[in-house]
This record gives C-alpha cells, sequence and structure tokens, in this order.
C-alpha cells in the first residue's frame, strides 16, 4: 500500500467524503427521531386532551 | 425536544403578529403538514399534483426510500471496486482515484442549486406547498457535497499542482457557492415566519443562480490551472472508458444518495411544520398541553 504513491492524499480524499457524508446521513436521522417523538408526545397530548 | 415555556410564548408572540387569514389558513389544512386525505382514488387529480400534498408524499417516500437507497448503495459498491480496479492516469497516476470523489461531488455542488433554483420558482411563481421545504431541505446537502468537492480537490491539488489552494477562477466560484449554501442555511435559521423565510431564500438563490454559468465556463473564460471538461464537452468524453465507466457509476450513486437524503429531509420539514401547527392549535385552544406548559411543567 505505501508503494503507491500519493496513498495519504487518496486516503484522505475518501475519509473526507466518508465522514461528510455520514454526517449528512446522521444529521438527518436524529432530525427525524427528534421530531418523531416530539409529534407522538404532541398528538398523545391532544388526542388525552380531545377525550376529557 | 421537550416544549418549554419561552417556545409557547413565541408562538402566541407569532400568532398574535399574524393576520388573521394566516391563522384560518392554517387550521382550515391547506398549509404544508396539514393531515389532508391523500388524494387517491376516484377523483381526476393529477399525480404530480397529488404529490404536492405532504400526505400523499410522505406516503410515497415511505414505499420508496428503502430502494433508492438500496440502488444507491449498489452503486457505491460497484462505483469503487470499479474506480479501484481502474488503471492509473498517464498523467495523474493513482491521484486520479481522487476524482472518483471529486468530480461527482463538483457535479452534485451545481445540480443541488438547480434543484432549489427550480424549488424557489416553486415558491414564488405556483406558491407549492413542497416547494420550500424541498428549498430548505436541500441547502445543507448542497453545502456537503460542496465541501467534498472543495476539500477532495485541494487534496488532489497538492501531489499535482504543489499546492492546496490557488485563487484559480474554478476554485474560487465553487468557493463562492459553498459561502453561498452557507449563507442560504444561515437565512432560513435567522427569520422565524417560515413563509417570509421561504420567499427570501428564494430570491437569493435565484439571484444566484447566476453563480452556475461562471462555475461551468471560468475554465473557457479564463487562464485557470483547472483543466476544461473531459466528459460533457462538444465531440464527446476524452477519458478512456476504463477510467470513465467507474465515474459515471460514481455520479450517480452520488445523484441517487442525494435524492435519498433530499426526501428525507422534505419528509423531517414536513414533520416539523406539523408539530408547529400543532403547538399553535394547542396555544389558541387552550387544550392540556397549554395548561401544561402554562403551570411551567418541563415539557409535553
Amino acid at each position: 500500500m505505501s508503494e503507491i504513491p500519493h496513498i495519504g492524499f487518496i486516503v484522505a480524499a475518501y475519509l473526507v467524503t466518508a465522514a461528510t457524508i455520514a454526517v449528512m446521513i446522521g444529521a438527518i436521522l436524529v432530525d427525524y427521531r427528534r421530531l418523531g417523538r416530539a409529534l407522538s408526545r404532541l398528538e398523545a397530548t391532544r388526542s388525552g386532551d380531545d377525550a376529557k | 425536544m421537550p416544549l418549554r415555556r419561552a417556545e409557547l410564548g413565541a408562538t402566541q408572540h407569532v400568532m398574535a403578529e399574524r393576520s388573521q387569514e394566516s391563522v384560518n389558513y392554517i387550521l382550515s389544512g391547506k398549509g404544508l403538514g396539514s393531515p389532508l386525505p391523500a388524494g387517491r382514488g376516484g377523483d381526476k387529480t393529477p399525480q404530480m399534483v397529488n404529490l404536492a400534498n405532504p400526505t400523499a408524499f410522505l406516503a410515497v417516500t415511505r414505499r420508496a426510500l428503502p430502494w433508492l437507497a438500496a440502488a444507491a448503495t449498489a452503486l457505491f459498491v460497484v462505483g469503487l471496486w470499479g474506480a479501484f480496479a481502474a488503471p492509473p492516469d498517464y498523467q495523474q497516476g493513482e491521484a486520479v482515484k481522487i476524482m472518483y470523489v471529486h468530480v461527482p461531488a463538483a457535479w452534485m455542488s451545481s445540480f443541488i442549486y438547480v434543484v432549489m433554483a427550480a424549488a424557489s420558482l416553486g415558491t414564488l411563481v405556483w406558491r407549492h406547498p413542497l416547494a420550500d421545504a424541498a428549498q430548505k431541505a436541500a441547502a445543507p446537502l448542497g453545502a456537503g457535497f460542496t465541501f467534498i468537492c472543495l476539500v477532495t480537490g485541494s487534496l488532489w491539488g497538492k501531489p499535482m499542482w504543489g499546492a492546496y489552494w490557488v485563487w484559480d477562477a474554478r476554485l474560487t466560484s465553487v468557493l463562492i457557492l459553498f459561502i453561498m449554501y452557507l449563507g442560504l442555511v444561515a437565512l432560513w435559521r435567522s427569520i422565524e415566519d417560515q413563509g417570509v423565510a421561504a420567499r427570501a431564500a428564494a430570491i437569493l438563490t435565484l439571484v444566484g443562480v447566476v453563480i452556475l454559468p461562471i462555475i461551468k465556463f471560468s475554465v473557457d473564460w479564463w487562464h485557470t490551472l483547472h483543466q476544461p471538461a473531459s466528459v460533457f464537452r462538444m465531440g464527446g468524453p476524452t477519458i478512456a472508458p476504463q477510467l470513465l465507466w467507474p465515474l459515471l457509476t460514481m455520479a450517480l450513486a452520488f445523484t441517487l444518495l442525494f435524492v435519498v437524503l433530499h426526501l428525507m429531509a422534505i419528509r423531517n420539514e414536513i414533520l416539523r411544520r406539523r408539530i408547529a401547527r400543532l403547538t399553535m392549535l394547542a396555544a389558541a385552544g387552550g387544550d392540556a398541553l397549554s395548561r401544561r406548559l402554562a403551570a411551567g411543567g418541563s415539557g409535553a
């Protein structure tokens, strides 16, 4: 591997790409779970209020 | 995230400032995030109009996302295999492997801006209910892909040009595009009224479209270090087929990845607006949520 010229630059480029994509995916999934929980709480509160 | 008392106060403040028409519009169920019926069945509504309905959009997205994600993953596997199996370039050597992530990211950086410009037209001209959500959802993704383009280009530039960065016309114009993406993200976050934010972001996006031809033709208009177009050009690609097919496969994989992430982000935006609508209803109706928050509870 170390005999490949510029291997450090190649590995760094792919690592940065993978990390950036992972951050984008992770941020969207975390946001989705957070919103889902908030929506569930709101709807549960509203349905409880409607039942009274 | 638990709702805090301050958030309810902010909501009530917004409601007080809104005109009665806009509140009625939201309460009538016409706003984005309203649980309208999907519009399927015996009506004569065209399918594209049905997709404008957030509920129908969520249903279609739920079915399509796993298939699109699987297709994107498969394309990445094939593209990466092709990239690392491809022979070295006669000039760049093995550093050409950086091109398999740099070039697709560069294409995506411009393509996403085109998507945002189309969504901006949808916001300003047709007032499409999903257009501003699509525009808002795309901006951080555009910033992400442009960041990949800039960093990988820099990592390619050092061994090939001897410098991580030069103030070349192509590099500088892409850096400006990156700053524009960040500016749009900041604009969306800095304006509380999402309707006002949508119009402001749409106008700024459409004004910023001028950057796209500058990026595309910068290598022709000015003397630059950056090489001219070698794939999409008159006379066909100048790249050998062994190097070209992995590049195109990776480009397709990046495109599908963006589609998947964009759909997921639009879905988040719809949920966010549903939460805002329910919070407004709670604030207006004095229901259990309002009473709990008014009593100083920890949240819903």
